[in-house]
């Protein structure tokens, strides 16, 4: 593996591509600057004032998950699995992320919590809001170490810097524009970075098909390689799941990734929910996330294609190597799939272009880490320091705490980003086990939304026992003794914390006493006057294109076309 | 309060233009023939100009407006 990292991945990168890499990191600092002037509030620095349009905060809301181990990940999966990665995408974040637009959103945003924690404590109480709060820091903190760390070893690759330089110059880049301009910075550089990641991965997308002989030869290719023809049609997709039945393998992706694990993410998680708080009005939160499903449909396109054109047309990844690889053993070569878009690129990019795609993958990077820093800094203010450590202080007050703290979580992912690169396996699990805890708060979510006798008990001893058992179940597989290869177990492990979770909650709120209605109007569903729950449809909220639920069908019947197509 | 959109056209515009000479003037032709002989430089910076020149076109046509003050009292 080192002797191919240090040799053949080396791009040739020269002084033009420099230019274009720097280019991008002065207006990615600008930003940040521009963005600094219109904060001096902390609703400005957390949630830009709640002022955005919705065409921002929806790129900005898949960005935020565009990050490392979405690009490298997904592009790794389509070199190994082909298309049935993309349920990632069609089954795992679309149907997810229209129900947050049509079904929570108002809860969310009509509701005036400033994060999704704080939605936990006004439905609840104070133990499942600090489950929740303290579960997310943590794993924040964690996950900018590993996109830190990513980032720094793809430097490494290409350009040959020592890794802790590449960590503590993308820390110290990450931090400035955080620090200053606060979420306005992070959304509006996801922004760009969308466009960057954009302009790297369509043309190689488009140079690799034309290398390969157009679609009609990747399919041939990949037809005749090892993986064979089924890696083109995304269902049932038994490669990808670990199942051997068939049936057992489409129930798998629809309810174990499509309904507990994907829900979980995309309704859950403050990185994304933030995204539509910051939206300026319902209509604009509501369409966030519909927005963001318009180019979500087609990022497998740029994804994963290329990710199936390296599997057949690198050298070092194709034949033989993938054939070892999909058998679980070491390729010839030395590759990974991982490895897939960076030998594509070196392959197929001139310089100019190679400057490009270059700065696109360390945009995308940055962009990750970005978008932890920006939610953990809101959560550990709001949520942990303004609401239990230090109260009542004026607010100006807490702006300084934010600032503060997005310095400090830059250190601990620094940190952290060192124990990555130290244990890597230990950060894989980490992270897959992070992955299991949005499953029951969906659970304790839907639940406490749309059932009012649900009791605060209920919401954390529901949340506690849910988390729980998907740290058995993760347990249990890592230890063997239930044995799914494939992404089987992470879907088992999501299903069986959804499922305890519920069982625990019902049972635990017919045992103890719910909170009274008065004080749960806003949060659920029975108890919001119709007129809460609806957006204006006046002024910038005007018109049948911006009409959340005729947007959020517009999307459904495009994913069903390209499920069909694909 | 400032335009993103003309942010996004500016990086958009400069990658497009250096990526439009290199491909008619700079690029030596073994990367092209490494490339599937597609010249990608010149044409991903026609399709870069295009997106730049979109942005300045939107952001012409709908200006921002400066934002009313909002009905719901300060922010707590």
């Amino acid at each position: 593996m080192s002797v191919l990292a240090e040799a053949d991945l080396r791009l040739d990168a020269n002084a033009v591509d420099y230019v274009l890499l720097g280019l991008y990191f002065v207006l990615v600092l600008g930003i940040g600057y521009l963005a600094r002037r219109q904060v001096s509030t902390s609703l400005d620095f957390f949630l830009s004032g709640r002022s955005l349009p919705a065409w921002v905060t929806g790129l900005a809301f898949i960005a935020a998950n565009l990050g490392a181990i979405e690009v490298m990940g997904m592009s790794a999966n389509g070199a190994q699995y082909g298309m049935p990665t993309a349920h990632y995408f069609w089954i795992g974040a679309i149907p997810a992320m229209l129900f947050l637009g049509i079904v929570m959103m108002p809860f969310y945003y009509g509701s005036k919590v400033r994060s999704v924690p704080e939605f936990m404590l006004r439905r609840f109480s104070q133990p499942a809001h600090l489950v929740n709060a303290i579960s997310f820091a943590t794993a924040q903190i964690l996950i900018a170490g590993i996109n830190l760390y990513l980032l720094a070893s793809v430097v490494n690759l290409l350009l040959g810097w020592p890794i802790w330089v590449s960590v503590i110059v993308a820390a110290a880049i990450v931090l400035a524009y955080t620090a200053l301009g606060g979420l306005s910075a992070a959304i509006f550089n996801e922004v760009l970075q969308f466009f960057v990641i954009v302009a790297a991965l369509l043309p190689l997308t488009i140079v690799g098909l034309y290398k390969v002989g157009g679609w009609q030869g990747l399919v041939d290719k990949v037809s005749a390689g090892p993986g064979g023809a089924e890696q083109l049609d995304s269902w049932p997709g038994n490669q990808l799941t670990g199942f051997g039945n068939d049936l057992l393998s489409v129930l798998g992706l629809v309810f174990g990734l499509g309904f507990v694990l994907s829900f979980g993410y995309w309704t859950t998680n403050f990185v994304e929910v933030q995204r539509a708080m910051a939206a300026r009005s319902m209509s604009a939160a509501r369409r966030t996330p519909i927005i963001g499903a318009f180019p979500k449909m087609l990022i497998p396109l740029i994804v994963i294609i290329p990710g199936m054109i390296a599997g057949v047309s690198v050298a070092e990844l194709a034949g033989e190597n993938k054939a070892a690889l999909l058998a679980g053993g070491e390729a010839p070569s030395g590759a990974t799939f991982n490895n897939a878009l960076l030998l594509l690129m070196r392959d197929l990019l001139p310089n100019g272009m190679l400057g490009i795609a270059i700065a696109g993958l360390l945009a995308s990077f940055m962009a990750g880490m970005a978008a932890n820093l920006s939610s953990f800094n809101t959560v550990f203010t709001y949520d942990i320091w303004q609401d239990y450590l230090v109260r009542d202080r004026p607010d100006g007050y807490y702006l300084g705490v934010g600032r503060v703290v997005t310095a400090g979580a830059t250190v601990l992912a620094i940190g952290t980003a060192f124990i990555a690169a130290s244990y890597t396996n230990l950060m894989d699990y980490l992270q897959q086990l992070f992955s299991f805890f949005n499953a029951p708060l969906f659970a304790t979510f839907i639940l406490g939304m749309f059932w009012r006798r649900m009791t605060p008990t209920a919401g954390w001893l529901g949340l506690v026992s849910g988390i729980t058992s998907a740290v058995v179940v993760f347990g249990l597989t890592q230890s063997g003794v239930i044995d799914l290869p494939g992404q089987g177990s992470a879907f088992v492990g999501a299903g069986a914390a959804f499922v305890v979770d519920v069982v625990v909650s019902v049972a635990v709120s017919y045992a103890t006493t719910p909170k009274p209605e008065a004080e749960l109007v806003g949060l659920v569903y029975s108890l919001t006057p119709k007129a809460d729950r609806r957006h204006t449809t006046t002024g910038a909220d005007a018109g049948w294109y911006r009409n959340p639920g005729l947007l959020a069908g517009i999307v459904l019947v495009v994913t069903i076309a390209l499920n069909l197509v694909f | 309060m400032f335009d993103i959109r003309l942010i996004v056209a500016l990086l958009m515009g400069v990658y497009g233009l250096v990526l439009t000479v290199l491909g008619i003037a700079f690029t030596p032709d073994e990367q092209i023939a490494r490339s599937a002989n597609v010249n990608i430089n010149l044409w991903a910076g026609i399709g870069m100009l295009a997106v730049a020149a979109a942005f300045i076109a939107w952001a012409r046509l709908r200006p921002l407006k400066v934002p009313p003050p909002p009905d719901d009292g300060p922010p707590q």
